[in-house]
């Protein structure tokens, strides 16, 4: 059995005519300890699928299992981050993750909450910036409180919505490796949503592609063996990256063009002549127009 | 320090200073005196603009009046009467003054002329401590409530009196409305519930509540101690400007970021922490604009409410005034306008720079 199990999970947003099925049998099955990225496009109902995983949404058909029990709802076994760091702007960073912390121990002293916030927040590398508001920070150290509280509540899984796609090229990177060596310390098990490929093959070590929705699937899976600790220098020079990144790439490349192929609806134009405002004739006009009303 | 200064003035939404305090300081002279000039004497030439309007405009209606009541004295009285008048409104005797628009000088020497008028009656009324000091540390001592002054009041106290009435309403409204919006932000069913009191009582005009809490008041107190007057007058205006929080309220905590509302399902937070650390913080600055429709709508209906209840305070000042009809009565009431006009900016500005402290976000406040 698998620390996390998605069984032919189904989910649509909408009723009768609106009705859109943005997820169709997802089948999904996560190790403890695993790090497994999710790589789709943009609108392919990656975040609906993380949803699904942290409680926030329920399927309408199959059964998201975490150790062979349903997910009823949110719950401090999985920690989320999500991908506009959602941190409460009125709350110092300190603040923000005493919320994680206060819920996940409940009991323990005021000493040790303050022990513990300060542990999370070095762990990020923060602790110079423990007292600041989130509008004081730069956009990838708001990631980093927002990855710190997630850990804070000492989770068993931790999922990650697009995490690092608000960051520039450079912050994603140490950002990237941060949370790899976070997740190297006690192997937590990682579910990460991404639309960076080369992200995918840098943190997990399965890459599974999501078909674009409506009614996405996951396609095969991609295993990712390189050794870690990754180096993104190093493993650029390495002609197996090469040759997985194009994989993949390619991969999405193809069930891309099929989507355009498949959505594909000639629209039929209605035939209109254009007004021409200075030639409306108001008189013979209104004697045609004889509208009632009730 | 200057940048402390620049800060400060800002903060207290005077930032027209802030040229002034850089160019003091010798700060790129010429873009500042510039600045200078267009944030803060344009607004002084604009104002000379509107006395000189004013001016002219109530010479114009003297004259007219004077005109009409001399041409009224030549029907009435004959040719001597209307000589007589003219000489009469030309010496600016009391008894023949036409009555109008009063010019910008007179109403400069009506304010003058209640501000003596407070000295005097404070005077008489530390004249009065003095006199009755003596008794009332006796009364004092029996358990008898002390003689107090029950002469007139000065336009400063009448002041005070809206000011006190205006707070207390104030007070009343938000602790009636944001909790009931609170609760009704909560749930869509209580919203969708109660909705059509909101829409209806909403438009009502302050005169009808002032009614409607006369009826009740005179109903429930009896003891002739209690100032009955300031109590319907306080309650009216609580009653009437609450309703801007009320909507504010329930619709900042009903439309509270989505983002906020899942870092709070996923972190499981309690129903209290959710409501005090998220919801309340998160539509504070709604809250706030709330409030401070409520007190200037306050502010507002005050004047109509004391006007109507003959609490004291400055609406009774002006109704008293034009039922008074003396000669400077006219200036006096452009005066307590003036007066009401500036109170009014001030409690905004207080409740503004209380919004930009309390806000989370700085920059949304404008």
């Amino acid at each position: 059995m698998a620390f996390l199990e998605l069984n032919n999970v189904s989910k649509s947003y909408g009723t009768g005519k609106d009705k859109v099925e943005v997820l169709k049998d997802i089948n999904l099955h996560i190790e403890e300890g695993e790090f497994v990225a999710i790589v789709g496009f943009t609108g392919s109902g990656k975040t609906t699928l993380i949803n699904l995983v942290n409680g926030l949404l329920f399927p309408d058909e199959g059964e998201v299992l975490l150790n062979g029990k349903p997910i009823l709802g949110p719950g401090p076994d999985r920690g989320v981050v999500f991908q506009n760091y959602s941190l409460l702007p009125w709350l110092s960073v300190r603040d923000n993750v005493k919320l994680a912390i206060d819920e996940a121990y409940p009991s323990a002293s005021r000493a040790e909450k303050k022990e513990r916030i300060e542990k999370y927040v070095e762990m990020v590398h923060l602790s110079h910036a423990i007292d600041k508001k989130p509008a004081e920070l730069s956009g990838g150290m708001r990631q980093r409180v927002s990855v710190a509280r997630a850990l804070a509540m000492n989770p068993d899984m931790l999922l990650m919505d697009e995490p690092l796609s608000a960051l520039d090229a450079l912050t994603r990177g140490t950002l990237q490796e941060e949370i790899v060596n976070i997740w190297s310390q006690d192997q937590k098990t990682c579910l990460l949503i991404t639309n960076d490929v080369d992200e995918g093959i840098v943190m997990a070590d399965r890459i599974i592609p999501l078909k674009p929705g409506p009614k996405a699937t996951l396609g095969p899976e991609f295993k990712v063996d390189f050794e870690r600790p990754r180096v993104i220098t190093e493993i650029n020079k390495d002609p197996a990256y090469k040759h997985l990144r194009n994989e993949v790439i390619e991969y999405l490349i193809k069930v891309g063009a099929n989507r355009k192929s498949t959505t594909h609806v000639d629209l039929e134009l209605p035939d209109l002549q254009p007004i021409m405002p200075g030639r409306l004739q108001w008189g013979k006009k209104k004697e045609k127009e004889k509208v009632k009303y009730f | 320090m200057k940048d402390k200064l620049i800060k400060i003035v800002r903060f207290c939404g005077l930032g027209f200073l802030e040229p002034l305090i850089r160019l003091i300081n010798g700060e790129e002279p010429k873009k500042n005196a510039t600045n200078f000039v267009k944030k803060a004497l344009f607004p002084v030439f604009s104002i000379i603009l509107f006395i000189g309007i004013w001016h002219s405009g109530a010479n114009y209606l003297f004259n007219k009046e004077a005109t009409r009541k001399i041409e009224k004295a030549r029907e009435d009285q004959g040719e001597e009467a209307a000589i007589a008048m003219q000489a009469c409104i030309k010496a600016g005797s009391v008894s023949c003054q036409p009555n109008t628009l009063p010019s910008p000088a007179q109403v400069w020497g009506a304010y003058l002329s209640l501000l003596d008028d407070h000295r005097a009656i404070s005077a008489k009324k530390d004249e009065f401590a003095a006199k009755t000091q003596k008794i009332n540390a006796k009364r004092a001592e029996k358990g008898e409530d002390p003689i107090q002054y029950t002469g007139r009041p000065s336009f400063l106290d009448q002041i005070k009196t809206s000011i006190k009435t205006v707070f207390a309403g104030f007070l009343l409204a938000a602790f009636i409305a944001i909790p009931i919006g609170i609760i009704i932000g909560l749930s869509s069913t209580l919203r969708s519930s109660f909705n059509w009191l909101i829409q209806i009582f909403k438009p009502v005009s302050p005169v009808v509540w002032l009614l409607l809490v006369f009826m009740i008041i005179k109903t429930l107190i009896t003891d002739p101690d209690l100032d009955k007057s300031f109590m319907i007058s306080f309650i009216s205006v609580g009653l009437c400007a609450m309703w801007a929080t009320l909507v504010n309220t329930s619709m900042g905590v009903a439309t509270v970021d989505k983002d906020f509302m899942n870092v709070s399902k996923v972190l499981r937070l309690s129903v209290g922490k959710n409501i005090f650390k998220v919801i309340l913080p998160a539509s504070f600055p709604l809250i706030f604009t709330g409030l401070r429709i409520t007190l200037s709508v306050a502010w507002m209906v005050l004047i109509a409410i004391e006007l109507l209840a003959q609490s004291p305070g400055l609406g009774s000042f002006v109704w008293e005034e034009f039922q008074n009809g003396a000669n400077d009565s006219n200036a006096k009431i452009i005066v307590a306008m003036f007066v009401i006009g500036i109170i009014g900016f001030a409690l905004d500005r207080i409740m503004l720079t209380i919004q930009k402290f309390m806000s989370f976000d700085k920059s949304e406040v404008a």
